[in-house]
């Protein structure tokens, strides 16, 4: 599904990725854990295509496709989902109009028919109430005045809407509390499936408990340092990062 | 210090030669006095940047002949001119047409009048001398004004519109002002409302023309709103890519009196807008907004006098300017809290969007307060879009263009989505999204 080979990063003179590679398999769930500043975040941006940072080596193949020559919208349009650590505020965008406008673009890029308002009201709906989103909140500005368990729940609505095949969730669980957290991984699990792989970013093996991966791994220092099974992160939680961040001062 | 006089542009010879031969067709000047408003105009002249007021729109650069006056047109030409107009096309009202400042009967619904509400043409009442005329210059600084008194000078047609106190038309009146021609011309028209107590009255204006073709309307719009009364008033300016459009409108607020007035600009190659306001009574509260789009060298003025006479009065001025290519945009605003005018609650605010390197958006806001119980403010800020913003929509499969015209509808929507009429509304939104896609 996704291979990143010997991606080389930096912004502005700052080295943040060096020479990472990570394999996730087709309907594989893949958690990368790490302390903070070991570039975990860089990773989720640079695989969606934010042009801040400078690609100095390497590649990101999709079904075998580089999509390091492509825009973040033909990402988007090629499968590729971020479900950001803190999603924006857009004054001014519905939150169905930005819904019905993303559907459609990515629809229209892969050369299928725009859905009829009546399918796309029932499809999210749908989505809405399986992630307890009240209706009230789909007529507002997009995020605008929504909680912070709000706008989380909002990332997975259009992750379900949007039906993509990789899933990079950038610390889907920071800001949530219990509740939130339970309805959040309930609605990322309901779409685990052959034919979509999921690459959650995370610090606390608390998500994982909900989300259970098929695979951990450890970042450090802009590479992975350690790969193993879901206990791998249990272990992690008992002994904390203070092995991989000795081995960052080495 | 010798006197320095600045010799006269060959625009502002012109005009003069044009007032003396025109004077003959025009109607009665006495309510007017038209001589006395061309010999200030004369004083002064076209303002150029030396003067404050027009420091970043230099008229007299930019007006380099004098365009005679539009005569009136043939019933033929006038409806072929309206033919292909869309301003507020699809909205419900009662249309006045004026075809190159001329009112058209055959095109207007002079029959089809709301109940309450009552329409002369303005050159019968100037025939008639009609008392209301009395009620033309609202705002005493409106009188200073050089575009104003040439307007005065060269006024050749318009409307008296009178709405009966208690009155509340739900049908809007529209002023449908189409330009036509093939060689440069001029217009001066004057519509004066009265708004009686109590009533409430919508009032929708739009301004088409050719493209090509350097014409120069210039606009007046005077409102008197009585006590506890409200006049909601949406305007559009969809002027051909060559026009050089001047207007002003001038309202007076007596006690609780409400105005709504919205501008959305996308035409013209230079537009001013003037906007000058007279809170008179007690309690009165102004909505004045302005949404400009602008592209292709356009050169869009937004200058807007608030003059605060009396307690309690609250202002709300949002304009919102989105810069496209090498165009320019200009917001001047000043509010003037008078003394008498305690617990003045004024906020005005200007915003614009920067999509190109090469615009520029030239600032100028003013508070002048004379009071000490007021709340008042003003902010202007500048910028290009959000990238963080971009990256969001284009993350969820926007390509780039989208998101942004995404952005921009968003920034530019706050300005006209305080519209009470819900057409009118629809009708600027409609605009706003013709622009961007114009775009491309």
């Amino acid at each position: 599904m996704l291979e990143i080979k010997n991606l080389v990063v930096q912004i502005e003179d700052n080295r943040i990725l060096n020479g990472l590679n990570l394999t996730v398999n087709d309907g594989e769930v893949a958690a990368i854990m790490g302390p903070n500043g070991s570039g975990k975040s860089t990773l989720s941006y640079v695989i969606a295509g934010k042009e801040d940072y400078e690609v100095l080596d390497g590649e990101i193949l999709l079904d075998g496709q580089n999509v390091l020559e492509m825009a973040a919208d033909e990402r988007a349009a090629a499968g590729i989902f971020l479900a950001f650590q803190y999603p924006l505020e857009i004054p001014g965008v519905g939150t169905m109009t930005f819904l019905k406008a993303c559907l459609n673009a990515q629809r229209k890029a892969r050369g299928e028919d725009e859905l009829s308002t009546p399918d796309f009201i029932r499809a999210v709906n749908a989505a809405a109430d399986k992630l307890e989103i009240n209706k009230e909140m789909l007529k507002r500005a997009l995020n605008v005045g929504f909680s912070g368990g709000e706008k989380k729940r909002m990332e997975i609505l259009q992750m379900a809407l949007l039906q993509p095949k990789f899933c990079v969730l950038d610390e889907t669980d920071s800001g949530l509390d219990i509740d939130a957290l339970r309805i959040v991984s309930e609605g990322v699990n309901a779409l685990r499936a052959q034919g979509r792989s999921f690459l959650v970013i995370t610090h606390y093996q608390r998500l994982l408990n909900h989300i259970v991966p098929d695979t951990v791994h450890v970042m450090s220092k802009g590479q992975i340092v350690k790969t193993g099974g879901k206990e791998l992160a249990l272990e992690l939680e008992a002994s904390g990062y203070a092995e991989y961040r000795a081995s960052e001062a080495a | 210090m010798a006197d320095v006089t600045n010799l006269r542009s060959p625009a502002e010879a012109g005009l003069s030669k044009l007032f003396e031969s025109s004077r003959k067709a025009f109607a009665s000047d006495q309510a007017i006095s038209r001589e006395e408003a061309f010999r200030f105009f004369e004083a002064t002249g076209l303002p150029s940047r030396r003067v404050e007021a027009f420091k970043y729109t230099d008229l007299r650069a930019a007006i380099t002949e004098a365009a005679p006056p539009a005569e009136a047109p043939s019933e033929d030409a006038a409806r072929a001119a309206v033919a292909g107009v869309k301003g507020f096309a699809e909205v419900e009202a009662a249309r006045l047409t004026f075809v190159n400042g001329h009112l058209v009967a055959a095109l207007s619904d002079l029959d089809r009048i709301p109940e309450g509400v009552t329409v002369a043409p303005l050159n019968e009442a100037l025939a008639q001398g009609d008392a209301r005329l009395k009620l033309l210059a609202p705002v005493e600084q409106v009188r200073e004004n050089p575009i104003y008194q040439l307007n005065t000078a060269f006024l050749a047609d318009g409307a008296l519109i009178s709405v009966a106190p208690g009155a509340k038309p739900r049908t809007p009146v529209h002023l449908r002002f189409v330009g036509t021609g093939a060689t440069a011309f001029s217009t001066a028209t004057r519509v004066l409302v009265e708004v009686g107590a109590g009533a409430e009255f919508f009032l929708l204006e739009s301004h088409e023309g050719p493209a090509g073709l350097t014409y120069q309307p210039n606009d007046a719009l005077d409102v008197h709103i009585g006590e506890e009364a409200a006049f909601r008033h949406t305007r559009l300016n969809r002027e051909g890519d060559a026009a050089i459009a001047l207007s002003t409108l001038s309202v007076r607020l007596d006690a609780r009196a409400q105005l709504e007035t919205v501008n959305l600009v996308t035409g013209a190659k230079l537009s001013r807008h003037q906007i000058y306001l007279h809170v008179a009574g007690a309690d009165a509260n102004a909505v004045v907004n302005g949404a400009t789009l602008l592209g292709h060298g356009q050169l869009a003025d937004s200058t807007l006098l608030a003059d605060h006479a009396a307690t309690g009065g609250i202002g709300r001025e949002m304009f919102k300017t989105v810069i496209d290519g090498d165009s320019t945009g200009v917001f001047q605003g000043k509010i003037i809290v008078r003394q008498v005018a305690q617990q003045t609650d004024g906020k005005m605010k200007s915003d614009c969007l920067l999509l190109t390197d090469d615009g520029q958006m030239m600032n100028k806001p003013e508070l002048e307060i004379f009071a000490d119980d007021v709340a008042c403010g003003h902010g202007a800020t500048c910028g290009a879009p959000d990238e963080d913003l971009l990256f969001y929509l284009m993350a969820r499969g926007l390509p780039r263009a989208t998101a942004e015209s995404l952005l921009v509808q968003a920034f530019i929507g706050e300005a006209v989505e305080t519209v009470t009429h819900e057409g009118a509304r629809d009708a600027l939104i409609g605009g706003i999204e013709a622009w961007l896609a114009a775009r491309g």
